[in-house]
């Protein structure tokens, strides 16, 4: 488990982008947590806590079975005077064949572990996908607290 | 984090008091469908109340234990699912279809006597009080 802190300019100390090596499962609950704490700090409501911590939750399980190692990247999203939360997951695992597949509804290729990345995509405002054979996954997700 | 296991007559209660990892989900599964043989146990309650997220592995495994159960000829219900966490499941398609679910302990309880007096013919055994509370 390593929880490193990284500063930047235009975010308060309390609200500052948190990054979660994905090693295990028990890293899984410590992103989630970590993530949680930091919409906690942004202000979302209880509905949406909810909401962002079963998104990360399903993020950094997808790293833990398919990549084995990771990381999420959580940190606060301002656009005007919209506050929201930015989560992304990295890995450096085999990368998704078919990424337009595996955005299809129900889809997952370990035998119904999760909704996968559909159902990510439906909780979250904004969602990106790059994946590379060979080289590894970012999902870059956005809520917007409104 | 291993979760305690009481057994209250022919009940056993499990009561989740913090998050889970898959492994320790996987740990009381295994528990609970051992612990059932051994104690001859006829209903189990599993209770959530503390969970603040019940994702795709716990959903899963919550089914799971469900099913396993009833394998082994016991009712199992899953109770104290917190409204923000119903939301959240339900906004990311999981479903409990099937298993049991009960607002609280005293419920889940009220619950399972009925379910073991149906099948023991309605012979009333346990004192069950309060309502249905009903299937998810």
């Amino acid at each position: 488990m390593n929880v490193a802190r990284r500063e930047r300019e235009d975010t308060t100390e309390t609200a500052a982008p948190i990054t979660v090596t994905i090693l295990s499962d028990q890293d899984i609950i410590l992103a989630r947590q970590n993530g949680r704490a930091l919409a906690v700090k942004l202000g979302f409501s209880p509905g949406d806590l909810a909401v962002i911590a079963i998104a990360i939750s399903e993020l950094a399980r997808n790293i833990a079975i398919y990549a084995g190692r990771g990381e999420i990247i959580m940190s606060p999203a301002v656009d005007g005077g919209r506050q929201g939360i930015t989560v992304v997951a990295r890995d450096d695992g085999p990368g998704i064949a078919d990424v337009e597949r595996a955005l299809q509804p129900g889809y997952s290729t370990s035998g119904g572990l999760g909704l996968g990345l559909p159902g990510v995509r439906r909780l979250m405002d904004e969602f990106q996908i790059v994946s590379r054979m060979g080289r590894g996954t970012e999902v870059r997700v956005l809520k917007w607290n409104v | 984090m291993e979760v305690p296991i009481l057994r209250q007559g022919r009940y056993l209660i499990a009561t989740i008091q913090s998050a889970l990892s898959d492994a320790d989900l996987t740990r009381l599964r295994k528990s609970l469908v051992e612990q059932v043989g051994k104690w001859r146990a006829r209903g189990v309650i599993v209770d959530v109340t503390a969970l603040d997220v019940m994702d795709s592995f716990a959903t899963r495994t919550l089914r799971d234990i469900a099913h396993m159960i009833r394998l082994r000829g016991a009712e199992t219900v899953i109770v104290g699912i917190q409204p923000d966490v119903a939301f959240a499941m339900i906004r990311l398609g999981l479903q409990l279809e099937g298993i049991a679910t009960a607002l609280d302990l005293e419920e889940g309880l009220a619950h399972l006597n009925q379910q073991l007096r149906k099948m023991e013919g309605g012979g009333g055994s346990d004192g069950a009080s309060g309502d249905d509370p009903g299937r998810s």
